[in-house]
């Protein structure tokens, strides 16, 4: 019993880092009033990014191509529901179409369709010490990104209730024309959420082909953009929620791998594709269980125009 | 274009009001004098140098500040933090949310105000969130504090009170320029009144040697507008009111005083209880009766449950408890088919998230809910002739502007589309009515026709329940009113013992004693 509570944990610890941080980047966007479900796509294209440029460079500096790539799909994003103020939804599925089929067209045209050639994965923190002993040694051997991920929320929560910008965030995502009347930009302070919602995304995406794979292929980031957002939701748009939500639902990840490998008689009940569904069933459930989405920024999705009072 | 050769002086340490109708151009000048909007052409000087103002922050920078009629608040966020917002004090980084609410503390103390710096504001009454509009302007410097429409929201005592507020300001050396149509209330506060007619300023006086009618006179410039004014009279309304627009037309059919109501009851509501949006009860035992052929209206500030009463009658809402009969049929099983077979009629507060398809034509959105019916339709199809001719001639007797039946509604103006609405409305002839909020953001002469028509669907014998946040058009039109409070009945008035003050007392939650 112990052995599996111990390799659950582990592996929650090692799939977290890439919802957490999309999470919290989509969160740091919508908080100021700007919708990112384009949070799949800017994943996808940090994580194509990021295992392309490993090939020539040390990984940790693949990782951080990867978050400007993901800023990159945001920066888009920006001027189309900042700028141009489009439709947020249908701009951020725009930029998940474009990113899942130019990822796709630049995978096969370049490296064929197998995904990138192997790279050399982000290193771990081993302590062979620790390493066996129960639970305790689960928080050992990961690599940078899972240390980062168990900080990074308390960092924002910080950001956002104790600091002046994130008052101003918080502002913004609820009544911009308050904050237009005092004198302070309310497209600057979305451009600057919008933009870190991007950096946040692609680093989520870059850890996928960096930390837990070695490459880049087909399907990454196979919804887990959608998960962020989900995690988002179920957090109430708080750091600290989604980061539980995002912990809870790579859980869900994590006892799907849990199950499929400590009780193989379980699959000869359980078909196959609902142990591969389980972490998307979950987050369906979550949700439905939430309800209606009464924590949202009052002025989420909608394009601020000065002149309309 | 709302601005065209508009003039302003303002004097150091006096109150001056700027009047107007709406759509007169007041809140375009006091956005322009904010940096909110930026004029095409024109001046602006202070202390006689010329000077331009980019953003609010330029505006904030000179000492000029703003109470937006709507407020500009985050409601999520408290009273200290919306105030500092933009400037806050820092230790560390952080934000110093203790030494915020220090100084918001400290001027409101320094102007008079009780506020809470903790509270969140959306837990605040609408007089007290003007109040943190108020501070917020004082705690960034204002010198000049503009205030728009100021009054629009508040009971007569918060006016009062706000009234002081605003001399207090002046006796401290500050400026105060107040916007407002309610010119009773100007000449009781104001040193001077600047008129604006459609985008013009076209007096100013000293508030003390001028009178009501005189300023009403200049505000809607008599001669200068067409047959819809004509023989409307500007006087002073009911109870000594300054309601400018008191009747239209043939007003012939203005309710006597004291009459009982004696038509037969076509509403019969018994302790109705609903919950609101946010899942809180909205109403909590309102009971009230509406005769045919009587005017009914709902006063109360708002928030208070009268939006969710006007939902319940229509259909809308569904009953949490209570019963009631409303045209012969149960009040607890009524759906927007079933109000509109039995004939309620409705014009909305927000004609158009409810009334109407902006992006349609007049003659489609006329047809809207009656659109299988004669002469809307014939058999399965539209009948295009007959809704052309129809709208036409409801277009001629509404007097709606252009009277053009395939024009798109939103290209029309805000009293052009009520208009529509209104007569779409009593064209099918409704035997209870539903109103709220008709006359909001209208101009003068709009106003005036949608109350004639409201009394001539009296006249015909319809029951009308009239919500409204403004409270001369509650005691103008009104033969009795019930008053609402947190979803209560907290008074009840029939006409001969209308009460401005009593009214206000009783809005504000006062006990009932009588009624």
């Amino acid at each position: 019993m112990l052995e599996v509570l111990h390799s659950l944990l582990f592996s929650t610890l090692d799939a977290a880092p890439a919802l957490v941080f999309a999470a919290l980047g989509a969160m740091l966007s919508e908080r100021a009033g700007v919708v990112s479900v384009g949070v799949e796509g800017m994943m996808r294209t940090g994580a194509f990014c990021a295992a392309v440029a490993a090939l020539a460079m040390p990984t940790p500096l693949a990782v951080l191509v990867g978050m400007v790539a993901g800023a990159g799909i945001a920066a888009v994003h920006g001027f189309l529901s900042i700028r141009w103020r489009s439709d947020q939804v249908v701009s951020g599925m725009a930029l998940n179409l474009v990113a899942m089929a130019g990822g796709t067209f630049l995978l096969e045209s370049l490296f064929g369709p197998n995904g990138t050639p192997a790279i050399t994965q982000l290193s771990r923190w081993n302590v062979p010490a620790l390493a066996h002993v129960p639970l305790l040694g689960a928080l050992v051997g990961h690599s940078a990104p899972t240390y980062l991920a168990l900080t990074l929320p308390f960092a924002f929560h910080l950001l956002l209730s104790r600091t002046p910008l994130g008052l101003r965030l918080r502002a913004v995502g609820d009544k911009p024309h308050a904050v237009a009347t005092l004198g302070l930009s309310v497209s600057g302070l979305r451009w600057a959420a919008v933009l870190g919602g991007g950096l946040m995304a692609g680093l989520g995406g870059a850890v996928l082909s960096t930390a837990v794979l070695d490459r880049f292929e087909q399907h990454t980031p196979a919804g887990l953009g959608f998960m962020a957002l989900a995690a988002m939701v179920f957090g109430r748009w708080t750091p600290l929620g989604a980061f539980a939500a995002a912990l809870f639902f790579a859980f869900g990840n994590a006892l799907r791998i849990g199950l499929a490998s400590s009780a193989p008689w379980l699959l000869e009940l359980v078909p196959q594709g609902f142990l591969l569904a389980l972490p998307y069933l979950l987050t369906l459930l979550v949700l439905g269980l939430q309800g209606q989405r009464g924590h949202a920024p009052a002025a989420l999705g909608t394009p601020y125009e000065q002149e309309s009072r | 274009m709302s601005l065209e050769d508009a003039s302003l002086d303002i004097v150091p340490g006096e109150l001056l009001a700027v009047v107007g109708e709406n759509g007169a151009g007041k809140s375009s000048l006091m956005n322009v004098l904010y940096g909110l909007y930026h004029p095409d052409a024109g001046t602006f000087l202070m202390d006689g140098k010329p000077v331009r103002l980019k953003s609010p922050r330029d505006a904030i920078a000179r000492g000029i500040g703003m109470v937006h009629q709507h407020f500009m608040l985050v409601p999520t966020l408290t009273v200290a933090e919306n105030v500092v917002l933009g400037r806050e004090p820092t230790k560390r980084g952080l934000l110093d949310l203790d030494r915020a609410c220090d100084e918001v503390a400290a001027t409101a103390k320094r102007f008079g105000f009780q506020l809470d710096p903790r509270a969140r504001v959306d837990t605040l009454t609408v007089g007290s969130q003007q109040k943190v509009e108020i501070v917020k302007a004082l705690h960034r410097g204002a010198q000049v504090l503009i205030l728009d429409e100021p009054t629009a929201v508040l009971t007569p005592q918060e006016s009062d009170e706000l009234a002081q507020v605003m001399r207090g300001l002046v006796q401290q050396g500050r400026t105060v320029v107040l916007i407002s149509h309610k010119l009773k209330e100007v000449l009781g506060v104001a040193d001077r009144v600047a008129v604006m007619r459609r985008g013009r300023t076209v007096a100013e006086v000293r508030a003390s040697e001028t009178t009501v009618s005189a300023l009403a006179s200049l505000m809607v410039g008599e001669g200068s507008r067409g047959a819809a004014l004509t023989g409307v009279p500007v006087t002073a309304g009911p109870s000594g009111s300054d309601t400018v627009a008191a009747g239209a037309g043939t007003a012939s059919t203005r309710s006597d005083e004291g009459t009982a109501p004696s038509g037969p009851i076509v509403l019969d509501a018994k302790d109705l209880r609903a919950k609101g949006d946010n899942g809180r009860p909205a109403l909590q035992g309102v009971s009230l009766t509406v005769h045919a052929g009587e005017i009914v209206g709902i006063a109360g500030v708002d928030g208070n449950g009268q939006r969710e009463l006007a939902e319940v009658l229509t259909g809308l809402r569904a009953l949490d408890g209570g019963e009631g009969t409303l045209l012969g049929g149960p009040l607890a099983d009524l759906t927007p088919a079933r109000a509109k077979a039995r004939g309620v009629g409705h014009v909305p507060e927000d004609r158009l998230a409810r009334a109407v398809v902006k992006a349609m034509s007049v003659e489609e959105n006329v047809a809207l809910g009656r659109h299988r019916q004669p002469p809307f339709a014939r058999g399965p199809w539209v009948d295009f002739k007959g809704r052309r001719e129809r709208t036409n001639q409801l277009l001629t007797t509404y007097d709606v502007r252009p009277p053009d039946p395939t024009m798109a509604l939103q290209a029309m103006s805000g009293g052009n589309q009520q208009k529509v609405v209104v007569a779409r409305e009593l064209d099918a002839d409704p035997k209870l009515l539903v109103v709220v909020q008709p006359t909001r953001g209208l101009d003068i002469g709009a106003v005036a026709q949608v109350h004639a028509r409201l009394r001539e669907a009296k006249a015909r014998g319809a029951g009308v329940v009239m919500v409204s946040l403004d409270l001369e058009e509650v005691l103008a039109l009104s033969d009795r009113v019930y008053v609402l409070y947190e979803g209560r009945v907290t008074g009840h008035f029939p006409r001969k013992d209308l009460d401005e003050r009593e009214l206000g007392r009783r809005m504000l939650g006062a006990e009932s004693d009588h009624g």
